[in-house]
């Protein structure tokens, strides 16, 4: 695999070549943080980032998004018809994207891209996206990307990788769609280098890890029945901010949103953390309590997505839960109950 | 591929009050585009998403049948803002219809078995649309006894009363209506709750039997023991469920018991099944 070189300045040369055939999405600083936006003429990406607060998934999968418009307007023929909301699917570029959050997209994708059914959104702005990943060498505390399936280098999802070696980078093509994206660019220059020259060291700077050998034997009711969810749920204010931050939570509400005698169908991020996601009309809720909710999310997580796709489990380990819940729920320690519970019942039956 | 978001338009072709109290109505629809109806080809146990312009969808067993042409049929409770808005709707008016929705009763399985049908209340919907599909002349002969348990809370509450008749005179399926109470001095049906008439008057459970639960939670709580004294095997006893739905496609997640959710792998489970997910319905 050839190996592109790229000095600072032609950096920027090639980001504004890209500008010309795609729609361009980087990291920059915002207030305390930084997040995923499209730049504009002369904004470059600022790559003084750790990680962003929020995951860069909104771009594939936004907080909100038009499905269908209609008129209410009886006088009108097509009254009541629901009709293709407008879409743009011209190509764009995520330039930057970690390689955990280009994981994250790559798990996603086996919930709106299945044999039955294809989600037409999702997948519209997916196939319009390619994914240039910038490979991580200062990692956070929190990180666990290592053992969550993933890594600072981890090549999955991107069509691009870079690595930033001080003066200059080194572009890694993963896919033809990344080769056409360099080209684009111009930048076309090889290397004589070893690209994964710093993988090694950023991988040792991980610091944390999650044990999850032991998820898949174990049995789901005992897990769903283990004593510790009162306490890991005990502190939960159900707010949600977990799901949102997390760039594998993919649920969404459909609503009808209706101004005058117009209205639109269209569908918003949702959270298994808030009481209304499963309420019946009757008012009966199958997941009524806190417990329940706290419960689900890491079982779908920990257990249900690990024996429903056999890929591991659907975190990555980019720590954001970690950092932005206001009670400190732990994912890593919650994985480590699990795992940890899951080999108990195993001694338990002697086997 | 299409877009599985968007529904079909249809037209209500016809509006009838089911019951007493005037809650449930049964909307009967047809569709629109030509080709349409044939594209929703659906087996009896599926359920679709009704689709309201400006108020947005709910979820609802399939009534009719699939032997039944030219139209579709849903029987709805008046509840929450789309099936409220929906009973104010009259002949005539455009809607739109999603599916058809989630898998069916294992027809397959069950041909050459007898089969017991439980049904309790307004979830008589999809157990209407496989007795029709069972009594079909085409039909008929592919199965084994059949024998229907129905129950409600009162005679004004039973759905589909000409259907139910009729039934009742034929030879070829044993019907045993019943209701919670009545002061009605008329009815010469059972009085009492389903899961006691349902030991008094199933047939017991072997290898060639099977029994189809659909009833309010209550029911199926107290109905499940009876059948397991009968001798129905856990995976020999098929339930419906229900949850809380958005896409009814298996994608926006809130549906899900386990890893299994509601709207795509059921909303039709075996009793072993479910043994084997946390109850979250």
């Amino acid at each position: 695999m050839t190996v592109i070189t790229i000095t600072k300045t032609e950096l920027s040369d090639g980001l504004a070549a890209l500008r010309k055939g795609y729609k361009l999405f980087g990291p920059v600083a915002e207030k305390s943080s930084y997040t995923f936006r499209e730049l504009e003429k002369d904004r470059d990406p600022d790559f003084s980032y750790q990680n962003t607060r929020l995951s860069p998934k909104g771009i594939v999968f936004p907080q909100s998004e038009d499905m269908f418009t209609y008129t209410l307007d009886s006088t009108r023929e097509d009254a009541h018809f629901l009709k293709e909301a407008p879409k743009d699917y011209s190509p764009r570029v995520i330039f930057g994207i970690r390689p955990c959050d280009a994981k994250a997209v790559s798990l996603t994708r086996m919930n709106f891209d299945t044999r039955a059914y294809r989600d037409p959104y999702w997948m519209g702005l997916f196939e319009a996206t390619t994914f240039v990943g910038m490979a991580c060498d200062t990692p956070c505390q929190t990180c666990f990307c290592t053992t969550a399936g993933c890594g600072p280098y981890h090549e999955e999802g991107l069509d691009v990788l870079i690595s930033d070696r001080g003066d200059h980078y080194l572009a890694k093509p993963l896919s033809e769609k990344g080769r056409q994206l360099l080209a684009v660019a111009g930048w076309l220059k090889p290397a004589e280098a070893d690209f994964d020259k710093n993988k090694a060291a950023a991988e040792a700077k991980i610091g944390s890890s999650v044990a999850t050998d032991r998820l898949a034997s174990a049995d789901t009711l005992a897990l769903y029945g283990a004593d510790f969810w009162e306490d890991i749920s005990f502190a939960c204010i159900n707010c949600g901010t977990c799901t949102f931050v997390c760039p594998t939570c993919w649920c969404f509400d459909i609503q009808d949103e209706v101004h005058g005698k117009t209205g639109k169908r269209a569908r918003n991020w949702d959270s298994c953390m808030f009481p209304i996601f499963t309420i019946h009309t009757t008012g009966h809720n199958p997941r009524g309590t806190k417990l329940h909710r706290v419960r689900q999310r890491f079982m779908h997580k920990l257990k249900y997505f690990v024996d429903k796709y056999e890929a591991g489990i659907m975190c990555v380990g980019c720590g954001r839960c970690i950092r932005a819940c206001p009670v400190n729920i732990d994912i890593r320690n919650v994985c480590g109950l699990m795992n940890s519970r899951a080999a108990e019942n195993v001694c338990a039956e002697g086997k | 591929m299409g877009n599985p978001y968007l529904p079909y338009p249809v037209r209500i072709d016809d509006i009838v009050v089911e019951s007493e109290d005037r809650n449930l109505k049964t909307f009967k629809f047809v569709f629109l585009n030509p080709g349409d109806e044939g594209k929703f080809a659906y087996r009896a146990g599926q359920f679709a998403e009704l689709s309201i312009a400006g108020k947005g969808e709910i979820p609802i067993g399939i009534a009719s049948s699939p032997v039944e042409k030219g139209f579709i049929k849903f029987t709805v409770n008046k509840a929450g803002l789309v099936t409220s808005h929906l009973h104010q709707m009259k002949v005539g008016d455009i809607m739109g219809i999603r599916g058809p929705l989630g898998n069916a009763y294992p027809w397959e399985t069950l041909e050459g078995k007898n089969i017991l049908i439980v049904g309790g209340g307004f979830a008589f919907t999809t157990l209407r649309s496989s007795i029709i599909f069972l009594l079909d002349p085409a039909n008929r002969p592919k199965y084994n006894k059949i024998t229907v348990i129905y129950g409600a809370r009162s005679p004004g509450m039973l759905l589909y009363k000409d259907e139910l008749i009729e039934w009742e005179k034929r030879d070829d399926i044993d019907m045993h209506i019943t209701v919670d109470g009545t002061n009605d001095s008329d009815w010469k049906y059972n009085v009492g709750f389903v899961p006691p008439i349902t030991e008094q008057k199933a047939p017991h459970g072997d290898a060639d039997s099977y029994a189809i639960v659909c009833g309010p939670p209550i029911m199926i709580k107290f109905t499940q023991p009876v059948l397991e004294k009968l001798g129905y095997d856990h995976d020999h006893i098929i339930l419906s469920l229900e949850n809380r739905m958005k896409c009814g496609i298996g994608i926006c997640g809130r549906c899900n018991i386990g890893r299994e959710l509601v709207c795509k792998d059921g909303p039709v489970f075996t009793l072993t099944q479910i043994n084997q997910t946390p109850r979250e319905y």
